[in-house]
Formats: C-alpha cells, structure tokens, sequence
C-alpha cells in the first residue's frame, strides 16, 4: 500500500507534526514501505478472534476516588518551557 | 575490580576488601577515560554517585547493608530520576530534569545501589541500533565501527564495557536482550505487569517491560530481587508474589523440555549465528534436556502486528508532548498549531515522527478496523500460539537475533530492514512472556546470545537454566580487548 504526499500531509496534521516539504518525499517512501509490512496482517485467519489488549488478558485495577497525592504545580512547572502565576502561556488564542 | 560480577562485588564489599566510595571512584573513573571510545552514557552523575555510595558504606559500617547496599548501576534514560536530567534520548526532553523518581529506580535507592549515570538510547526507545539517539551514536565496545543493538544499547555496551556491573533496560520489542546478545551480557524480559512501569517514559504501554542487564544470570536474578513486584501506581503491575531469583539458579536440568521452533532457525538466521546457538542448546542436552521440535506458525505476523500496536501507542503516549508543559519549545511560535506542530516536528526525530505518523494513520477513522483491531487479534493468535508450546514443553529456545551487530549506518535507510531484526524477540512481547538472552560465542568475532522463552512468571527457570549453562561455559567471562 503506497500513500502520496497529500496523504502524508493529513496524517503529519493530525498527529501535530510538522514535516519539511523537502522530506515529503522521504516520508512517503518509508511510511508506504511500512505499511507493505503491516498489510501482511491481512493475510491471517482472524474470523472469531476476540482482540488482545492487555497480553495477560488484565483488567484495569481501580482505587477509591480520594485525594492521595499533594499539589506540586510549582515543582511540576519547573519544567515548562513558559509559565506564570501558575499558569502555562501559549501564543493567544482568542482574539 | 571491573571484571567481577556484581556477586563477587557484593562479597567484597561485604568482606571489606573494598568500600563503596572506592569501588564507585574505580567505575566512575573509567567512564571518565573510557566512555569517549563508547558513548553508552548521557549523563554520569558523579557527584549524586559519590554521595550515594558514602551513604551506603556508612550502612554497611551501621551493620545494616543487604545484599546489593553499595554497588554501582547504571540506568537507562528512560527512567525517571528525580533532580537528574531524563532526556529518553530525545531532544525533545533535552531539558527535561525529572520531578520525581521512577519506582525501579526508587527501589534500586531503597537496595542502596549507587546511580553511576544515565544510559544512551534509541530516541524514545524506538530502534534496534541506538542510532535514533539524540546524543549520537553508542558503539559496540567489541567493534567500534558496529552498533551495540537497541534500544538499551547504551546500558549494554556500559556493562560490556565494565564501565559499570549492572544496568537497568526496557524491553519492547526486543531492547533488552537484542542489544545484550549483540554485546555478550546476560538480560532478561520479565512477564508484562512483574516490574513497573511507573516513571519510565512510555512507548507501548501494553508492551513496555523493565528488566535487569548484567554479566551473568546470577547477577541478573539479583539485580531482578530489587525490581520486581507490585506497585499501586501502574494499573498493570500484577499481584504476583515476588520470589527471591536467586533461590533456584543451582536446580539441574534434568528432564527439562526445552522446545526448538521450527521458525526461528529458518530462513534469515546467520549460518555461524545459528552454529552457535546450536552448540550452546547441546550443552543445554548434556545437562540432561530434553530437545523437542516445535513450530510457533504466527511468528511471520509478529513484526506487521507489532508495527500497528506499538506505533499506535505511541502515537498516544507521545501526544502529551507539546511544547506546553514541558519539554523541548519551538523558537517565536506564531500561533497554538504552530507552537504544537514545530515543538514536535523539530523536538522529534525522523523514526519517532513515522511510528507516531504510523500509529496514527491505524488509528484513524476508515483504518481502525482494518490496522488496529486486526493487528490485536493476531496478537491473541500469538498468544495462543505460545500457550499451546507450553503445554508441550517448559521453555523455548532459539537465537535471539538473526545476525550479530551489523556496521553503523548500515540499515538506517530502509527502516523495514531494520525492524525485520526484532523477528526473534517481538512475539514475546506481544504474547507478555518472560524471556532471558544469555552469552552463546562469538560468530565471526561478534558476540551471539542465546534466547530462552518462559511461561508467564518462570522468570525464575529462566534464571535457572541460563545459571546453569553459564557453570558450563565461559563466554560471558569474555570482555572486549580495548576495554579489559
């Protein structure tokens, strides 16, 4: 299976990326090449075969809603490329 | 000191022949000399390692040291630590100083191992060459012009290198043992949900697992005693009871069956890598194992199904990278798209970009049926695969790569070439089995490993057969000359 430069273009959109025009190219080759491999998959006999998410069949261990964790925003915010007062800053969003 | 496996460490330590400052001094010493040739460390945090190991000798001199109090380790840079810069070797956290510990490394602190440094990576784990890393290239300490495996390539070549006795590393879709095969150490897969995940970067969290590299089996078992076990803070770790691993490595082999799948000694497997594993599965024989042919027919579809779930995780996980809340910020964003697409475009690298663009093309509208869900239940189809070669035999045996290290650069161009390396170690990780790579000789100058596959939680057998074999030969006494 092939994908073309405006396939690319809508996946690197939806995923938030942005891809170099001059890598197009590039990208195309390797993610069609990839998807060769993965359609190899469609070969297999899966009629009736319940999917497998958790490789131990687990289900999600659930705890009781309670507060068990204090509030570090500042320690966390250390991190942030720019915030302020607590807050993240971003370019604006509303006009 | 450097050639002693963390047992006869722990002895030593034990017996005062040496303290911990001094056996931490030697080690940081020879990254300090040695680590230019290699490149297996990000980040050495000297000064946090010195603090730690006088802390653990004034322990030992309390009279309260266990086993592993005082031992230099190195961790992957997937692991969160806290205060220390965690860059999963990406530039996307090139900045990124943790807030809080991973609980493997939290319990490594608690065992009073001491943190020599960070180990190189492919970028967010994804690769099987360490050459997607941010912070260039880690080399095999047995050939400089060779890649050392991946993606815990950096914490093999450490240990390869005795620029430390033990490492920790993370294992996907083969990045513990493809990359401590490829540098003649011992490292083992645990079971999905034995060790936790809480504070290691995440990739594929239904496939994601910590586990122990080390000289030996023995070390392995011990550096394992420390990781494992539940933790309230990963909704997958399981409630299984830990065992000491070191309680069964001496069990004889007897009667032990071992199955040899068809599959894995095919097409594509090196002929002087396949003459090793054979010699090293008679050896197996000679101790009294059983030998039984088997055949694992999913193995083919364990690399297309393995390239939809893993990126589609990712493409999830991966998403919380935004150029936000932390994390590498594009330069004079223009606008939130701007800022979203430019942070992650410049701040990921090209593999990392295609297994998320990968990832989410499966997942989205029209695709999902067709990628996703089918891809999940060839993966029940593996699963069963193995359940019914468990019924049949105890373990499975085979290589755990087709070829042994190949030249840098050599496959960067067509990333399928690549991922077809992870042929032998992929549907382990589908299936959440536990599965150990142990030294098996040397195929035209490159280390082999020898690849044994348990049943859920036989992490202990594994240990056990690996020990055993390790009695017998010598190959992981082995070390590369430039680094003896």
């Amino acid at each position: 299976m092939s994908i073309d430069h405006d396939e690319v273009a809508k996946i690197a959109q939806l995923a938030r990326l942005n891809i170099e025009p001059a890598q197009m190219d590039q990208y195309a080759e390797n993610l069609s090449s990839i998807l060769d491999l993965v359609d190899q998959l469609q070969a297999a006999d899966t009629d009736g075969i319940e999917p497998l998410a958790n490789p131990l069949d687990a289900t999600q261990r659930l705890r009781p809603d309670q507060v068990t964790e204090a509030n570090q925003r500042e320690h966390f915010q250390k991190n942030a490329p720019s915030a302020e007062q607590g807050l993240f800053l971003v370019p604006k969003v509303i006009e | 000191m450097h050639n002693k496996t963390l047992a006869e460490l722990a002895q030593g330590l034990k017996s005062g022949e040496f303290s911990s400052v001094e056996l931490t001094t030697h080690y940081l010493d020879r990254i300090k000399s040695l680590d230019e040739k290699t490149n297996a460390f990000i980040t050495t945090t000297e000064e946090h390692a010195l603090a730690q190991a006088k802390q653990a000798d004034q322990v030992r001199a309390e009279g309260n040291a266990t086993a592993l109090t005082g031992i230099p380790i190195a961790h992957k840079d997937i692991f969160c630590t806290e205060g220390i810069k965690t860059s999963c070797g990406s530039k996307m956290l090139d900045n990124f100083i943790a807030p809080y510990e991973s609980t493997v490394t939290q319990k490594c602190n608690e065992a009073g191992l001491v943190t020599l440094g960070k180990t190189n990576m492919d970028e967010f784990a994804m690769g099987s060459s360490n050459e997607s890393s941010f912070y260039g290239v880690c080399k095999n300490p047995w050939d400089l012009e060779k890649i050392p495996g991946g993606s815990s390539g950096g914490s093999a070549a450490a240990v390869a290198a005795r620029l430390a006795p033990i490492a920790t590393g993370t294992d996907t879709g083969g990045s513990i043992r493809q990359p401590a095969s490829m540098c003649n150490i011992t490292g083992l897969k645990p079971t999905y949900g034995r060790v936790s995940r809480w504070g290691m970067i995440a990739f594929a969290s239904s496939l994601d697992q910590a586990g122990p590299m080390a000289q030996t089996a023995e070390d392995a078992a011990m550096l394992l005693n420390s990781m494992a076990g539940l933790d309230l803070k990963d909704s997958t770790s399981m409630d299984q009871p830990v065992e000491d691993y070191t309680a069964n490595l001496n069990n004889g082999l007897e009667g032990l069956r071992i199955g040899l799948p068809k599959e894995y000694f095919a097409e594509g497997l090196n002929d002087s890598v396949k003459a090793a594993i054979e010699a090293s599965i008679k050896e197996l024989e000679k101790q009294g194992a059983i030998l039984k042919e088997i055949s694992l027919s999913t193995t083919k579809l364990s690399v297309p199904a393995y390239y939809v779930i893993a990126p589609a995780e990712a493409s999830a996980n991966l998403s919380r990278f935004d150029g936000v809340r932390f994390g590498y910020r594009c330069e004079d964003p223009q606008d939130l798209m701007d800022l979203y697409t430019r942070s992650r475009g410049e701040g990921f690298g090209d593999e990392v970009k295609r297994r998320i663009m990968i990832g989410a093309y499966a997942l989205s509208a029209g695709y999902y049926d067709a990628y996703y869900k089918k891809a999940q239940q060839v993966r029940r189809l593996i699963k069963n695969d193995f359940a019914n070669a468990f019924n049949e035999v105890d373990v499975i045996a085979g290589p755990t790569a087709p070829t042994t290290a190949f030249k840098l650069g050599e496959k960067t161009s067509d990333p399928v070439t690549m991922y077809l390396e992870d042929i032998f170690t992929i549907s382990v990780n589908l299936a959440g089995l536990p599965a150990i790579t142990v030294p098996a000789g040397f195929a035209d100058g490159m280390p082999t490993g020898l690849q044994l596959i348990g049943n859920y939680f036989q992490e202990s057998k594994l240990l056990n057969i690996g020990h055993k074999y390790q009695q017998a030969t010598d190959w992981h006494k082995k070390t590369p000359e430039q680094f003896a």
